[in-house]
């Protein structure tokens, strides 16, 4: 087990370099830095051009140009942004943490609620609330997660206040415009409308999952076997259902958690929500290399990180593709 | 002789009787039959032009009213027309991307699945790895790259156009569909009726064609069903984010009409909200259950027994 | 004989479907002494499953179940389910055709065993663990020790066999059912396991009830037998006895299909099963059968003694007469 996390780990680097390679040689070739950064800074000066097409790697050569890159990024010597020349990292610690806080609050609250719709609709299947639950479920998946937003936001935005004169879930950012410090009640109001919005998809698509997967279990033969041990129904359902029909359910999950941060880009954009999406938004339209290079490492690091958690899981749940 | 004959039927009928027990698939089937019957007969159906104005002004952000049944957006257009006309434009959108789509990716799918090897190795890799970023960060970007390879553009057409969409949409998915032709090649590689063809002389090829895919067929219209859902709501998001294919001289899409709703949330125009989103959701509904219904019904797991 | 502790009387199963309802069984008395192994042959179809599962209580929800099975003197048919659930795996186990499946995939074997003991006993996991290191050892596992720890997949086909046995008799329950525990293994395995089966019964004087559909393997182990077909029972004796002169035209008809040295052509029985649908009002048999009367498709024939046996054919003093070919 240990020498297959190892052998792993050691195939991401390689995986890491390849990928960042394209990314940039992708930014570089579709996001035209140079002329973004010009447009931007129409007067800058030419050592100051230089300097940026130093730093960014941007020098002739693809491939030279991305090793300079490497080099600069791995020695923390990171570009600036091309407008008003901000920092990038504190942005993107801050848009990072923001995503990960609405990322993991929606699901938590989806899986657990998913897993626990599924499992009861898997209990009598066909009956009247396995319809309504696998009808609901695809209702969740069919509604692309903007028009939920789109439709949340118009209800409690507009609606909500005109009907009961006062606004419940505010519809944008972390915090009211200009507000400073820390207040936990605050930021969960205004995480309230995102965090439904995936958490409703997140829903949708776990409760299906376990109830497929549940069922698939419930009519095996080792089942037959556990009832026929005469063991309680409850130990049947959790330690023989519902254990093994968790293991595709996890794998998937893993991989999910490692993709959360991307798949929240479209909710952070309609509610004004300060995370790594919207980052990525502006820092795109703007064609501003120095900042998207980072967001992207960081986005395919994770991506390998949560392949790699999602692989041991399912080794360690499963003893059958433990192939040492 | 107290014995029953069961009439027999061929796995085709018995998948068509099971597509057709699934009521919510069959009424998709009937709503989008009719939606796409009113979108072909267009210039029949639509109460105005595209861009035509209802009446003179004022005729902005009008609420639905009998002049105009979805009411008008910020320059007085017809929405109900407008959104017959979009329709039509992500419809069709939708249909070229997932056939081309489908197209290649079978055919990567069937190649890989059936030689493994190294062809498969990347392949899987290569998909794995693009599947796993964010959908709309690699769309994004894709899109930037491929309308800079300039040599590109005779054939995908200019980044605005919905021929470029087309195929932007596409590229994304031949990918799922390649691995679902791969999966079901690779369950069907190892059953005896292939080492039975193998056995008696049978050609790869004809293996391939003869064999492989009609056993595919479920898979692969199923496959075919989600990728139109997918690339409708792929070109509605992209035009969300102002990506889409521009607002031409006479062309709007779902997307863009959605996008147009986006800043008439806050001042209240519902109608401007609630007509293009509860299209996209029942087309993109109707979909998914035909989609999942055809599931359905070609599952082979399926035929053992009552 | 003592008396039996497995006692059904005209068990009575009926499963709803779609396309109507089914007549698994229909009428099915049994009974097994301690220490007695008991075959019950029949073809897919016959409803020898079905008796025992119902005897169980394993069925789904949707089968109708009537009669009476009693166990040790307790009643089972309409009792109360934790009355059952605590029946079984205790009193009364039963073990399945396929080993590999009927065991959980991701759990250890010895933790398998474990949990049958603790389910019906007050014993710690430490106690438990070496019991069901003992009973590994019982059923002829090597090195039962390490191999409790090991998962199903790891073992071959006969040995989860004896994993099986193993779980099954942990509790020393008086009624073991084996639902056709060779079927699925090589011949050779065979053997050992209906030895395992035999092994445990002396020593512990369990009751077995092996259902099949191979002669050879009640002919080597099983002292009585009952045959059934189309849901009932059509004749049961000793099996030495039943061998030599079968009474009822199903059972010599199973055993003239048995393929023999010597002869050149294989005689099968001609025809189907009946549709358990609509089941027929008299014998299930007539339709195949070459004594087959109107009488017999007039009236369901009840079984009845004849010499040593007990069979359900009406005109069975002609037949054995007759002295129609057998073996």
């Amino acid at each position: 087990m240990l020498r297959f996390i190892v052998r792993r780990i050691a195939w991401a680097f390689p995986t890491l370099l390849l990928v960042t390679f394209l990314v940039y040689v992708a930014l570089r070739l579709g996001t035209n830095p140079v002329n973004s950064y010009l447009r931007s800074n129409p007067r800058a000066s030419p050592e100051k051009i230089a300097e940026y097409k130093e730093l960014n790697g941007l020098g002739s050569n693809y491939v030279f140009g991305y090793f300079n890159w490497l080099q600069n990024f791995l020695t923390f010597n990171w570009p600036r942004s091309i407008k008003g020349s901000r920092e990038v990292f504190p942005a993107l610690k801050d848009a990072l943490a923001n995503s990960l806080r609405l990322g993991v609050a929606a699901t938590v609250v989806g899986v657990t609620i998913g897993l626990g719709i599924g499992m009861f609709a898997a209990l009598h299947p066909g009956g009247r609330r396995d319809v309504t639950v696998n009808t609901a479920a695809f209702i969740g998946i069919s509604i692309p997660p903007y028009i939920s937003a789109v439709l949340l936001q118009l209800l409690f935005a507009v609606y909500w206040s005109r009907w009961f004169g006062e606004t419940l879930f505010p519809t944008s950012g972390v915090y009211p415009a200009g507000h400073i410090g820390f207040n936990p009640v605050l930021m969960i109001k205004h995480m309230a409308l995102p965090t439904i919005v995936v958490a409703i998809q997140i829903i949708a698509v776990y409760s299906r999952y376990m109830r497929s997967s549940l069922l698939d279990v419930l009519n095996s033969d080792y089942m037959r076997t556990a009832r026929s041990k005469g063991i309680s129904e409850r130990r049947i359902l959790i330690r023989h259902g519902v254990r093994n029909a968790l293991i595709p359910i996890v794998t998937i999950a893993a991989l999910d958690v490692g993709a959360i941060v991307g798949g929240l880009i479209i909710t952070e954009n309609v509610f004004d929500y300060p995370g790594m999406g919207v980052y990525f938004l502006k820092a795109f339209g703007d064609g501003d290399f120095p900042l998207m290079m980072p967001w992207m490492v960081l986005i395919v690091a994770s991506i390998l990180l949560f392949n790699l958690i999602a692989d041991v899981t399912y080794a360690w749940l499963d003893p059958r593709i433990r192939l040492e | 002789m107290s014995e029953i004959e069961l009439p027999t039927l061929s796995p085709r009928r018995m998948a068509l009787r099971r597509f057709v027990g699934h009521k919510a698939a069959v009424a998709s089937c009937v709503v989008l039959g009719l939606l796409v019957l009113v979108v072909i007969l267009s210039p029949l159906t639509a109460r105005y032009g595209v861009n035509e104005s209802v009446r003179k002004p004022p005729n902005s952000f009008l609420p639905p009213q009998k002049i105009a049944w979805f009411g008008t957006d910020d320059i007085g257009r017809d929405i109900y027309s407008r959104l017959i006309y979009g329709i039509r434009v992500s419809l069709i959108i939708g249909l070229f991307s997932a056939i081309i789509a489908v197209a290649v990716g079978c055919v990567v799918g069937a190649v890989a699945g059936f030689r493994g090897g190294f062809f498969d190795d990347v392949v899987m890799r290569v998909t794995d790895l693009f599947l796993a970023f964010p959908f709309l960060v690699a769309l994004l970007v894709v899109r930037q790259t491929l309308g800079a390879l300039s040599w590109l553009t005779p054939l995908v057409g200019d980044m605005s156009s919905v021929r470029f969409i087309i195929f932007l949409l596409a590229f994304f998915g031949w990918m799922t569909v390649a691995r679902i032709v791969r999966g079901q090649v690779l369950s069907l590689k190892e059953r005896e009726f292939i080492e039975a063809a193998r056995a008696v002389g049978a050609s790869r090829r004809y293996i391939i064609l003869r064999h492989l895919v009609p056993n595919s067929i479920g898979p692969i219209m199923v496959a075919l069903t989600f990728s139109v859902v997918g690339a409708i709501i792929g070109e509605a998001t992209l035009a969300f984010f102002g990506y889409g294919p521009q607002a031409g001289a006479g062309t709007t899409s779902l997307g863009i009409l959605v996008q147009a709703a986006k800043g008439a949330v806050q001042s209240g125009f519902w109608w401007m909200v609630v007509f293009p989103c509860a299209a996209l959701v029942i087309i993109s509904l109707c979909i998914n259950f035909i989609g999942d219904a055809l599931r359905d019904a070609t599952d082979p797991r399926l035929d053992m027994g009552h | 004989m003592s008396d039996p502790v497995l006692l059904i009387r005209d068990l009575r199963v009926t499963f709803d479907t779609p396309l109507g309802e089914l007549h698994a069984v229909r009428g099915v008395d049994f009974d097994v002494s301690s220490g007695e192994l008991i075959g019950v042959v029949g073809e897919s179809g016959s409803g020898k499953s079905v008796t025992f599962l119902a005897a169980m209580g394993l069925l789904p929800p949707r089968a109708k179940v009537t009669g009476s099975v009693i166990l040790d003197g307790e009643e089972l048919i309409g009792a109360n389910p934790r009355r059952l659930r605590s029946i079984r795996g205790r009193l009364m186990s039963m073990i399945f055709q396929d080993p590999l499946s009927a065991l959980n995939p991701v759990h250890r074997i010895g933790d398998q065993i474990s949990e049958m003991l603790q389910s019906h006993q007050k014993i710690s996991n430490r106690d438990a663990a070496t019991k069901s290191v003992e009973l590994l050892d019982l059923v002829g596992i090597p090195q039962p020790g390490d191999r409790a720890r090991q998962y199903p997949h790891e073992f071959s086909g006969g040995m989860r066999q004896r994993v099986v046995i193993a779980m099954a008799i942990a509790n020393n329950p008086k009624v073991l059912i084996a639902d056709e525990p060779t079927t699925a293994l090589d011949v050779t395995v065979q053997a050992q396991i209906l030895e395992v089966i035999q092994r445990v019964q002396e020593k512990f004087g369990t009751a077995v009830v092996l259902i099949t559909h191979d002669l050879g393997v009640i002919a080597r182990v099983a002292s009585r037998v009952n045959v059934m077909y189309a849901g009932r029972n059509v004749e049961s004796g000793i099996v030495d006895s039943l061998f030599d002169h079968p009474s009822h035209p199903y059972t010599r008809g199973l055993l003239n299909s048995l393929p023999r040295v010597g002869s050149e052509r294989l005689e099968p029985i001609t025809g189907f099963p009946p549709n358990m649908l609509r089941p027929p009002i008299g014998c299930g048999f007539s339709p195949r059968c070459q004594f087959s009367q109107p009488a017999c498709d007039a009236k369901l024939p009840e079984l009845r003694s004849f010499g040593d046996l007990q069979t359900a054919c009406i005109r069975a003093e002609e037949i054995v007469v007759s002295g129609a070919p057998v073996r």
